[in-house]
């Protein structure tokens, strides 16, 4: 079962990182109580954040962190692939390109210009693209950062050879299953909780603060219906396209919404005011 | 609960003459079901909605809040009057006391020789509620026929539920959303419940009318201050429940409905419906009656495995998980399920409606999607069918 030479009979456990940051790697480290005997279960043979004590490959299950940006990635992915019997994605950049996904919908190069003196030496993709665009991906794991519990989930799930208890619904069922009074329904919250998916206990509502999509879109997510809702309950154009594109920029459900607005005031003939320019900022 | 008084509604019979009770009365009664062993439930005004909460007096009930509600919208308001339940419902069901998000069912640990398994523990104390609403008292019927009553049992609702104690607070001040008086759950109540309260505030005082409607109701009542209820007070509540159904917000027709919505399967209106519905699942989760939930099996590091009830929605891809994928794939073919299934199917399954009138499907939809506004615009537009035939599978 194992792939080391020892009598070590536990299953081997491995993390890559590509372009992310951390975060999700962390919520390993964040699994406290439970890591130590998760280490009685599986062996950590490759987790550079924790130790740099590795263990050559293959491996039986590899979680992936990040997104594919650069010419190396897409090599090294394969690879990582070719070692692992198992391949999980962990987390938003993984899923759906991530943040740095935003470059994929401008001119290319204008924002390394904007942010490195010398952008030349940088050799980089001109999109941020999913693992899954990339190799076959056994299970993705949503979120910005991924929630522990689920993380723990997926690899006790492994462990069992069962499937996981991971939900593709929308927040909003943790929002009622928590008896949270719904923002947007209460408060005119911009809340893009009915069209994401669900994983993180419906944090941010709970919070009062409506949900900006960290988890990515749901499994049925409508998001043109939400978006004409919010714009009539007083958001702009522009804080809708805003609210679509941070860490799930990329996902397609999120992606198709953007914009969506201003095009249908521009076939009406309106003129729009600078303010409503999701460029701005 | 459900020990009927011996003589319900025997004129004459001094347990189940109608009574008065003041502000101090309510509050004895509610020392008294906490006295007698029961955790006692009421409304309460929590993040800006009313909701179910523990309560140990009239102080921790909703005194001047009012609510005004519309398809997606939903506002409290606080009046300087003391009235306690001059709302109609908010966000949070009954049915989540007995039927709750999450439960788990047992726990097993497997050594060499065999499986052990543990049963999971449930509430010690019985729930009394004060302040349930005739719409939610009927909700929790219809939860019966299907959890308790039916082939089906669930032992931990069933227990709880028998065990429960239920003073229902007839409706004053039904919301723009409520169509209780169509689907004959209100705003009046008639029998099954433990007391039956009718709060009136007028020139004879702040106080409530009440009704006995079973022996636990009447043992309750027992040494708390009352009056008996003299004729003023009894055209008093007939006042009360007449401008409540004058100010119904909404209504269905129901006549016919069954049948109509099974011939009309293929209708334009699923798919624009499809449209606009997020799929969220909010109206099912906040309805009274749906009870859909999976079954969550986990497995934790020291191997030991629990097995957990939870609540599901028809509006989930997994729910109509087949082998090879959804069959309800369209969130039009998901949207007519729901519908159908509370004004039609349930009639075949659960000799009942789904549906009670409460109207919270429509104020907790974020897109405001209106169950009655649907139904009557099948209704009228009966047989219309679209140009292609349905898929169940892709688009909407
Ligand atoms: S607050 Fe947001 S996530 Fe929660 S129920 Fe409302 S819309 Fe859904
Ligand atoms: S509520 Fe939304 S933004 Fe907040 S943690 Fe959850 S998925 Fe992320
Ligand atoms: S279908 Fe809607 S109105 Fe009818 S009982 Fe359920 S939540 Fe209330
Ligand atoms: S009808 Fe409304 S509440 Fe129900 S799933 Fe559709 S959008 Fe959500």
């Amino acid at each position: 079962m194992s792939s080391t030479s020892n009598s070590d009979v536990r299953p081997t456990l491995a993390v890559w990182k590509f372009a992310s940051c951390d975060g999700c790697q962390l919520s390993l480290l964040d699994c406290e109580q439970e890591l130590l005997a998760l280490t009685g279960a599986v062996r950590i043979a490759h987790f550079t954040e924790m130790s740099r004590a590795t263990v050559s490959g293959p491996y039986d299950i590899s979680l992936v962190e990040g997104s594919i940006t650069t010419p190396d990635d897409v090599e090294r992915i394969k690879e990582v692939r070719a070692n692992s019997r198992h391949l999980v994605t962990i987390g938003a950049c993984a899923a759906s390109g991530g943040i740095q996904a935003l470059r994929n919908f401008v001119e290319p190069g204008s924002y390394a210009s904007a942010v490195y003196a010398h952008p030349e030496y940088l050799e980089t993709l001109e999109t941020s693209t999913p693992i899954s665009a990339h190799v076959a991906v056994d299970y993705e794991l949503h979120g910005c950062p991924i929630d522990r519990h689920q993380l723990l989930e997926v690899l006790l799930a492994f462990l069992a050879g069962r499937r996981p208890v991971v939900a593709g619904h929308s927040v909003c069922q943790e929002c009622k299953a928590r008896s949270t009074v719904c923002l947007l329904v209460s408060d005119k919250t911009a809340c893009l909780g009915p069209v994401t998916r669900a994983g993180c206990g419906a944090l941010c509502p709970s919070v009062a603060r409506g949900c900006f999509g960290c988890f990515g879109p749901s499994d049925c997510a409508n998001v043109a219906s939400l978006t004409a809702r919010l714009r009539l309950l007083g958001s702009s154009d522009g804080e809708l396209d805003r609210l679509l594109q941070t860490f799930n920029a990329a996902a397609p459900a999120f992606r198709s919404a953007v914009g969506v607005g201003r095009a249908a005031a521009v076939s009406l003939g309106q003129s729009r005011s600078p303010s409503h320019e999701g460029a701005e900022r | 609960m459900s020990r009927p008084a011996q003589t319900p509604d025997g004129p004459g019979v001094k347990a189940a003459d109608p009574v008065v009770l003041g502000l101090d009365g309510l509050d004895a009664l509610i020392t008294k079901l906490s006295e007698s062993g029961y955790e006692v439930k009421g409304p309460v005004s929590r993040g800006g909605a009313v909701v179910p909460g523990s309560i140990s007096g009239v102080d921790d009930l909703p005194a001047g809040v009012h609510d005004e509600q519309s398809p997606g919208g939903y506002r409290l308001a606080q009046g300087d009057d003391g009235r306690l339940f001059a709302w109609a419902v908010g966000p949070g069901s009954w049915k989540g006391e007995f039927f709750p998000a999450h439960q788990e069912v047992w726990r097993a640990r497997a050594s060499d020789e065999a499986i052990e398994f543990t049963e999971a523990a449930r509430e010690a104390a019985p729930l009394a509620i004060v302040g349930a609403r005739p719409c939610e008292f009927r909700a929790l019927e219809v939860l019966d026929r299907v959890l308790k009553d039916g082939a089906y049992r669930d032992p931990r609702y069933a227990d709880r539920r028998e065990a429960a104690f239920v003073a229902v607070v007839e409706c004053a001040s039904p919301a723009s959303t409520c169509f209780c008086t169509s689907m004959g759950t209100g705003p009046g109540i008639e029998g099954g419940f433990d007391l039956a309260l009718t709060e009136i505030d007028d020139e004879g005082g702040h106080r409530f009318v009440v009704r006995v409607g079973s022996e636990d109701g009447s043992e309750m009542l027992d040494s708390v201050p009352s009056t008996k209820a003299d004729a003023g007070d009894l055209e008093a509540r007939a006042r009360v429940l007449e401008g409540a159904a004058a100010n119904m917000g909404r209504h269905l027709q129901t006549e016919g409905l069954a049948g109509l919505l099974a011939r009309n399967m293929d209708h334009p209106r699923w798919s624009d419906v499809g449209e606009r519905c997020l799929s969220c699942g909010n109206c099912t989760l906040v309805c009274p009656t749906c009870f859909c939930s999976d079954v969550h099996d986990t497995t934790d590091i020291s191997g030991e495995s629990s097995r957990a009830r939870v609540w599901s929605s028809c509006f989930d891809l997994d729910h109509s998980y087949l082998h090879g994928g959804a069959v309800r794939a369209s969130c039009s073919s998901r949207y007519r399920q729901w519908m159908t299934h509370k004004l039609s199917t349930w009639w075949d399954q659960f000799d009942t409606s789904g549906c009670v009138g409460c109207g919270r499907c429509v104020t907790w939809c974020p897109v405001g999607i209106d169950i009655t506004e649907e139904a009557a615009f099948i209704a009228a537009s009966d047989g219309a069918t679209r140009v292609s035939p349905p898929s169940t599978r892709g688009g909407s």
